[in-house]
């Protein structure tokens, strides 16, 4: 009884059938992988997430020299401290104990690339999360001795003891490695800092 | 002397390698441990389905490509919806205007519920035309309609779920039908409902079923649909059991290995439906109203009922059945008995043969007047229930009835044409 | 554009002047055509990718709508980006002041007291095209009459009873509904007369011509069609890709199926 399948070989095009094959299932795999984009783009933050995490204002204007206060960009705290002269003169005089005092490797927009990491010597604008592991670093602006003869003023992170200056740079001996961040920021007036827009416009 | 061949001439069946080839290596590590090859041979190279196979048999495997488009589209859904009475209409709004790409991930799953009911519909009238349900294939058919019923309760529970006026009616009218129930029937309804009336409450407990129990089921119960067609082999339009006839190496006469004559012939159905489901998915999403209903384009309102509160198409045939009847208790329990009917055909079809090809003009004839009453039927549900559209909601209603009561006398008495020892198969 | 006791009374006023003034009304209709009397076909034939109708539109919405309706699933800057509106002058002629671009497009007035005023507050728009249709939303601008029994001396042929006032009458202009009296037979057998709407009849002339009116109530319905869904016109341009590309997927799947089978006898 003739059986009902061929045997392979005979009038069969083997290249043919490899090459439609092959094309078949490139074609499904580039198919496959447009198909992928929505779903991945979709994680993205939604367009009500990317408005809220639209600049924020803040009004510096009740700020006491001295005094740091807590706002919020895009759901990190911003730390932002309208320092006295006394404590932008303690920024200087303790480079070597300091990891990166330059801010070589640490992250902040060109015009907070200097010995202040800001734009100006009054306001300091940090992202207020250690660069260890993302606690809250509480402030020690006082340098009366508290955390050591040495001790200049600026923050102290309570969750592993990570010490940094009061421009956020550093010291040696803690467990953080770079500098504390600073966003991209501007001030749109005498009274009003904007954070999370610059020269470039809004992040 | 003929033999079957491998298919695509060649050969990667056995290890081990001839040279130091690390994919086989690795092949052969995995396969010691867990029977990755074995599978591959046995169930889809080793499996031999008959090669009569026509339209009628894409879907199956269509319906297994629906399941997990839904899944996977429903899975992304739930990453952004937020269930509860307050926030489920904004957050689909959410989802389609602020979530990237989140507008077609919605009507992929809005369609592709709609597809799949088409496609299960089909597949099951495939049955009805080959006489697939009757033995030995008896529990692939139990099996296959408890996949059914678990569907249209996951269907009905997504659709609530939007919590748009319809979805709020729908809900309503639905979940008064198990009111009907003698004695047990208003506590019953408070019980599902878990409030006074459709509320937070039920939309919640809905929003786990859909989300987590009934998917899990549904994956369930396919796999034990697979593995009872697996068991009893697959039947064809012809009805013939290929199994008895086997050639010299066992294998069945009429069987081709199914990998890769019917995974290459899958692949073109899924390819002409992936065409047809872009066609709604990208030009007409809602089909005009048939697929996604203009009166759930509003939020939910327990004091405004839409003008004409009528279910999904797939739901409809049975919506008519139970509007046909002028008594509440009567309706609900005719509507039940035309969902339940199904399971009883394997023995309903007292048939000597299979398959419609070989029977008379009386198993014909009420084929084709259960097909059109079915959709007759479900055109009558998405009508007001007024005028002719009753009369004729009757009619087809006993129209209906007289297919599946009548069945164990016409198919007796009906003719029976011979029977072919072999296939019937065209080349193509 | 408040809606208030003083619009009401304007409204009164304009309603006395009306009455006097039938007798000269049929200046604003030609001979032989009968105004509005095929409403039900009327059709809005808009097309949501004419980006110039869409901008006036918005226009429309926000200088006669937005003073009760809201669309609260739109911001501000969404709609700006779609309808191609540069920032500034989105910001100078559209947005309201004190609101933020990234904001919510919400009307101003308080829910609890338009319910007051009317009855039922002003539904969110942002979903109407779909919820109705764009035929619908059309008719309904379109046939607002005269009628001095209901409070806002209003009434609404494809939403008969509404409690939404003309707001647009003073572009429309104002009208009245002529009736014909119709012989219905009851299943009994009985046979009784009632008043039929054949026509409408201008009263006073809007601001607007009629083919003025009919482009701005078409603007402000294409509008709220794209409000209902504002992807949709990338849907369909992404559409045609799509299904291009599954054909030519297909036919060379059903290529290289045909080449398998060659197997099979």
């Amino acid at each position: 009884m003739a059986d009902n399948v061929l045997v392979a070989g005979d009038e069969v095009d083997l290249d043919r059938r490899k090459f439609l094959t092959r094309a078949t299932i490139a074609t499904g795999a580039v198919g496959a992988g447009f198909a992928a984009v929505p779903f991945i783009a979709s994680w993205q933050p939604s367009e009500r997430a990317r408005a809220l995490g639209a600049p924020t204002e803040l009004d510096i204007s009740k700020i006491e020299p001295g005094q740091m206060t807590i706002t919020v960009w895009r759901k990190q705290p911003i730390y932002v401290v309208r320092r006295t002269p006394d404590m932008v003169a303690r920024l200087k005089g303790h480079d070597p104990a300091l990891k990166d005092p330059s801010s070589d490797r640490s992250d902040q927009p060109a015009y907070a690339r200097n010995l202040m990491r800001s734009r100006n010597a009054q306001y300091l604008v940090l992202i207020g999360t250690c660069t260890h592991l993302g606690c809250l670093p509480k402030q020690r602006f006082a340098a009366d001795g508290e955390l050591g003869p040495t001790w200049p003023g600026g923050f102290f992170c309570p969750c592993h003891g990570s010490r940094f200056d009061l421009a956020g740079r550093v010291f040696n001996g803690s467990p953080a490695s770079v500098n504390l961040r600073v966003p991209p920021y501007q001030f749109s007036n005498q009274r009003t800092l904007v954070v999370g827009q610059d020269e470039k416009g809004a992040v | 002397m003929a033999s079957r061949p491998e298919p695509a001439a060649r050969t990667h069946s056995h290890p081990p390698a001839k040279g130091p080839d690390p994919a086989q290596g690795l092949m052969a590590w995995i396969n010691k441990r867990l029977p990755v090859q074995e599978f591959i041979d046995s169930q889809l190279k080793g499996y031999y389905a008959p090669k009569n196979f026509n339209i009628w048999y894409f879907f199956g495997s269509l319906a297994l490509l629906v399941l997990v488009m839904q899944l996977l589209t429903g899975i992304f859904l739930t990453m952004f919806y937020k269930p509860g009475e307050l926030t489920a209409f904004d957050s689909v709004e959410f989802i389609m205007r602020e979530v990237d790409w989140g507008w077609l991930i919605r009507y992929l799953h809005s369609t592709g519920a709609s597809a799949f009911f088409i496609v299960v519909y089909l597949h099951m009238f495939r049955a009805f035309l080959y006489g697939s349900y009757k033995a030995p294939r008896e529990l692939l058919w139990l099996v296959g309609m408890l996949v059914y019923l678990a569907l249209m309760a996951e269907a009905f529970m997504g659709y609530v779920l939007p919590w748009g006026n319809m979805s709020f009616w729908g809900a309503q009218v639905i979940v008064n039908l198990f009111g009907t129930i003698p004695g047990i029937g208003p506590g019953l309804v408070e019980w599902i409902r878990g409030d006074y009336g459709i509320a937070d409450a039920t939309l919640d407990r809905f929003f786990a079923l859909h989300v987590a129990f009934l998917p899990l089921a549904l994956l369930l119960l396919v796999l034990l649909h697979l593995v009872a067609v697996r068991t009893t082999g697959s039947n064809n339009p012809d009805g013939i059991e290929i199994k008895e006839k086997v050639g010299p190496d066992g294998k069945p006469l009429d069987g081709i290995p199914f990998h890769p004559y019917y995974t290459v012939k899958d692949v073109v159905g899924v390819g002409v439906f992936l065409v047809l489901f872009a066609i709604i998915v990208f030009f007409v999403p809602t089909l005009g109203g048939l697929f996604l209903e203009a009166p759930n384009f509003e939020p939910a309102n327990p004091l405004s009922t839409p003008e004409h509160i009528a279910p999904v198409w797939y739901f409809t045939p049975y919506y008519a059945i139970l509007r046909a009847v002028p008594d509440q208790r009567m309706g609900a329990l005719l509507m039940l008995l035309a969902v339940t009917l199904f399971l009883f055909l394997p023995w309903l079809d007292r048939s000597p043969v299979k398959s419609m090809r070989y029977r008379g003009w009386i198993s014909r004839t009420a084929l084709a007047v259960f097909a059109v009453s079915f959709v007759v039927l479900g055109y009558l549900g998405l009508q007001p229930a007024e005028g002719l559209f009753v009369i004729l909601a009757r009619i087809f209603t006993v129209l209906y009835f007289a297919f599946f009561l009548l069945m164990p006398f016409y198919t007796r008495i009906d003719a029976v044409k011979p029977v072919p020892e072999r296939v019937v198969y065209h080349a193509h | 554009m408040r809606i208030d006791g003083c619009r009401t009374g304007m409204l009164a006023a304009l309603l006395a002047a009306a009455v006097f003034a039938q007798g000269t009304a049929q200046a604003a209709e030609e001979a032989g055509s009968r105004l509005g009397a095929d409403w039900q076909t009327w059709q809005a034939n808009t097309d949501v990718s004419n980006i110039a109708s869409l901008q006036r539109g918005a226009r429309n919405f926000t200088n006669y709508c937005l003073g009760c309706h809201s669309l609260k699933y739109v911001r501000w800057s969404r709609m700006g980006a779609d309808l191609a509106i540069p920032q500034p002058l989105f910001e100078k002629y559209l947005l309201p002041p004190g609101d933020k671009p990234l904001q919510y497009i919400l009307t101003s007035m308080p829910a609890a007291d338009a319910e007051a005023w009317f009855g039922k507050t002003p539904p969110d728009l942002s979903l109407m095209a779909r919820a109705r249709s764009k035929d619908y939303l059309y008719q309904f601008l379109k046939t607002f009459y005269i009628d001095p029994t209901r409070q806002t001396g209003a009434n609404n042929l494809r939403l008969p009873t509404t409690a939404m006032p003309a707001v647009l009458s003073e572009l429309e202009g104002l009208k009245r509904a002529v009736y014909r009296s119709v012989e219905k037979r009851s299943d009994d057998g009985r046979v009784t007369t009632e008043q039929e709407f054949d026509h409408f009849e201008q009263v006073v002339p809007g601001r607007l011509s009629t083919e003025e009116y009919d482009a701005f109530v078409r603007d402000t319905v294409n509008f709220l069609d794209y409000v209902g869904e504002p992807s949709q016109v990338a849907r369909r341009s992404l559409g045609v890709w799509v299904v291009l590309f599954l054909l030519v997927f297909t036919w060379l799947a059903w290529l290289m199926k045909r080449e398998y089978w060659k197997d099979v006898h």
